[in-house]
């Protein structure tokens, strides 16, 4: 059995690398995308560049990869890259990006970065990922920015709240949520989702330098401080105005719960607003978005990518226009209207884009010029997989009991962070 | 050594009716050339892959393998992580975790595999309906025995709250939310998807025991109960062991059905050592750590089954 098993695998992979190496001969007019975005609202934001590139003439072949975070797309990528297949572009984050660009695998797309000018439009926080040794080898099509809050305007109304400017503003909000009979937080105990949240509290109990010291300089003295143990505690805080069963919660299901007025608020990522778009509600008369009380002015963001692997000579020109069309502003627009997320180019007119739409792109423009535009540590824009995942734990852990007060905790911390190192 | 020397003679007879010809040699050969490409194909893919993965294991390997080797340096990290319980480490609760989840799930799939069997073995009507119904979960792969577990244990959603509607309001179960008791859900959904099969193999194993040895039994006057007890049970011991043996590496392997049933590992609660294999490998970029817990399941598993293998082929012997 195992034998045959084995023999029809070959057989078959075998047909599929021909398969694939024939295609590749006969039709060079043709840009492959392997990407995660597979939810309505992402597939919908997609079609925005499929349209766009067919319209330069070039036929689109969907490489799709189910799965959330895009973990499982990753797995396949390095498979594909490391067989000396890899497709034209490919979704990617920050630190996967400079993997491959260190590899040498990704191609040099400099020439149309320097035709186009996008060294002038693009954030330099993001030219960090695209670029490497000055070389573009990867297109930002958008920045989310996980530091928001968002609530349902129902529910605000029936408790008579404002908007909280900091955070002992917002957990006597959250107070008055709990005695009105609502739950306060929707959140998803997952790790990410918990770690997330860390994210705005750290930089809402530190301010934005203590977070840049933390965790994008990854400071001992920082890490260790009372001012980090003091945001543990801020997270303990935020724990009790959270419903019994969260734990493993999907975050759109905590999302859910907040555009059925079940919970007032959720701390989440701006593609929480893809949801609320998805169940047809409006922002500003349905719900309601604050960037995280105490974080106005700074954003900390994760960006998806495009990157563009190095491909046969006849390939090129399809990689060259697919990075066109995403870099245009008028098709980053469109994209970030159906994504909630905010164009990746600072130049691009917000005239399109709803009130939520319009405060993020005006806060990056902001934040960029500030110096407050930082990765997000929880999203892998921070620092590289291995060190966020080690700040999972502790985070994840921690919300659980596993880590039972904020001083073993930033000793674990530290602890984690070294060893991932 | 005695088949050896028989087939020897029998081919030697062969090849004495067609003379040293070609053909002969074609005969000779044929198994072998038939048998070369799957041995090849396991030989590079299976053993191939072990000893690919036993290498990475002594390097530094992050994203992608390197040749950079550092010696048992990750097995040591491993081995401190071992006993690091508080607050505990990933790989001390994935251990933990592997003999709880294990232990249940092999205790309670052999114990209701046989119970179900015994039942069955009672000679009543519709068995050939029973059966296929308690096999039937087999056939579901262990993500969507997971997801229907998970939604049907989720406090709010599943069971308490159908009970809550039905009216038994102190009714109380939120397992499946509690990193302390995620484990046991775990078990529970395992528990259901292979104790059917179980149950198959055993009672494959009650049929083929020898009819006369029980109407001996019933003229001695022994008990059902006894009958079962001294005589069947005792005879279908091999059938243990092959249920063992299979239902322990399904329990070392199982790694889908903690991700679906516990919803991406909160609290770090529900680690395994096939998840963290996976995650250290794959989303973490720490390939050698990830391939050093591999190698690790690797000689747990071959710690049960050559001890097996042994005594197999040593009864074969016999």
């Amino acid at each position: 059995m195992k034998f045959r098993a084995f023999l029809i695998s070959t057989a078959l992979t075998a047909v599929t690398i021909s398969y694939g190496t024939l295609a590749h001969a006969a039709d060079v007019k043709e840009v492959q995308m392997l990407h995660w975005w597979t939810s309505g609202g992402e597939a919908a934001a997609l079609d925005v560049i499929k349209q766009a590139v067919a319209k330069q003439g070039f036929a689109w072949k969907d490489v799709p990869v189910a799965g959330g975070g895009g973990g499982a797309a990753m797995t396949t990528l390095k498979a594909n890259v490391a067989a000396g297949n890899p497709p034209t572009a490919s979704q990617i984050l920050g630190y996967y990006a400079l993997e491959y660009a260190e590899q040498g695998s990704l191609a040099n797309i400099s020439s149309l970065a320097d035709k186009d000018g996008w060294d002038k439009v693009v954030p330099a926080a993001l030219q960090k990922f695209a670029k490497t040794n000055g070389k573009w080898g990867a297109v930002p099509i958008n920045i989310h920015s996980v530091n928001w809050i968002w609530l349902n305007k129902a529910v605000m109304e029936k408790i008579g709240g404002t908007e909280p400017k900091s955070f002992d503003e917002f957990v006597a909000l959250l107070d008055k949520a709990k005695k009105a009979g609502v739950i306060p937080l929707a959140l998803g105990g997952q790790p990410w989702q918990e770690a997330t949240m860390f994210d705005s509290i750290v930089a809402s109990t530190g301010g934005t330098d203590f977070y840049k010291k933390a965790f994008v300089d990854l400071d001992e003295g920082a890490l260790k401080s009372d001012t980090m143990k003091k945001a543990f505690d801020n997270l303990a805080k935020l724990r009790d105005y959270v419903d019994p069963n969260y734990t493993g919660r999907d975050w759109n299901l905590a999302t859910a719960m907040v555009i059925k007025g079940d919970a007032l608020v959720q701390v989440m990522g701006d593609w929480a607003k893809g949801e609320f778009a998805a169940a047809h509600k409006e922002a500003g008369k349905d719900y309601l978005c604050y960037r995280f009380p105490g974080t106005d002015g700074s954003v900390f963001y994760n960006s998806d990518m495009f990157a563009f692997f190095k491909v046969p000579a006849d390939r090129q020109a399809a990689q060259l226009a697919l990075a066109q069309v995403t870099m245009n502003p008028d098709v980053q627009s469109a994209f970030n209207v159906i994504k909630g997320s905010v164009p990746a180019r600072t130049d691009v007119s917000d005239a399109a884009f709803d009130i939520c739409g319009k405060k993020g792109i005006a806060d990056v423009k902001a934040a960029n010029a500030k110096g407050t535009f930082f990765g997000s540590l929880a999203q892998n824009y921070a620092q590289p997989p291995a060190i966020a995942t080690a700040y999972y734990d502790v985070v994840t852990k921690f919300m659980h009991g596993g880590i039972k007060t904020s001083d073993i905790a930033v000793t674990e911390l530290v602890k984690a962070i070294n060893a991932a190192k | 050594m005695t088949a050896m020397t028989e087939r020897e003679a029998a081919t030697a007879m062969t090849r004495r009716k067609l003379g040293p010809s070609l053909r002969g040699y074609f005969q000779d050969w044929l198994p072998r050339l038939v048998l070369a490409p799957s041995f090849l194909l396991v030989l590079v893919f299976v053993y191939g892959f072990n000893l690919w993965t036993l290498f990475l294991s002594f390097t530094n390997s992050k994203a992608f393998p390197t040749t950079n080797l550092i010696g048992f340096t990750n097995y040591v990290r491993l081995w401190n992580w071992t006993f690091e319980t508080d607050p505990p480490s990933n790989w001390y609760t994935a251990l933990v975790n592997m003999g709880l989840f294990g232990g249940l799930y092999i205790f309670f799939c052999l114990f209701l595999g046989l119970l179900l069997a015994i039942l069955l073995d009672q000679k009543i009507r519709g068995e050939g309906i029973l059966r296929p119904i308690y096999l039937y979960p087999l056939a579901l792969s262990f993500i969507v025995t997971g997801t229907a577990w998970k939604l049907f244990l989720d406090p709010r959603i599943g069971l308490e709250n159908a009970l809550h509607d039905w009216g038994w309001t102190s009714f109380h179960f939120d397992w499946v939310v509690d990193p302390k008791m995620m484990i046991y859900c775990v078990a529970i959904a395992g528990i259901w998807q292979s104790s059917g099969f179980v149950m198959a193999m055993f009672l494959a194993g009650l049929r083929g025991v020898d009819g006369e040895i029980l109407k001996a039994a019933q003229i001695d006057g022994a008990s059902t109960y006894q009958t079962y007890r001294r005589i069947v049970i005792p005879i279908i011991r091999p059938v243990f062991f092959s249920a063992l043996i299979v239902l322990a590496h399904m329990a070392i392997k199982s790694y889908d059905l903690v991700l679906s049933v516990t919803g991406k590992n909160p609290g770090g609660a529900a680690e395994l050592p096939s998840t963290f294999m996976y995650s250290y490998t794959f989303t973490r970029n720490q390939m050698a750590i990830g391939s050093a817990s591999a190698v690790i399941m690797l000689m747990t598993i071959a710690a049960i089954m050559v001890p097996y293998i042994y005594s197999e082929t040593r009864e074969q012997n016999r």
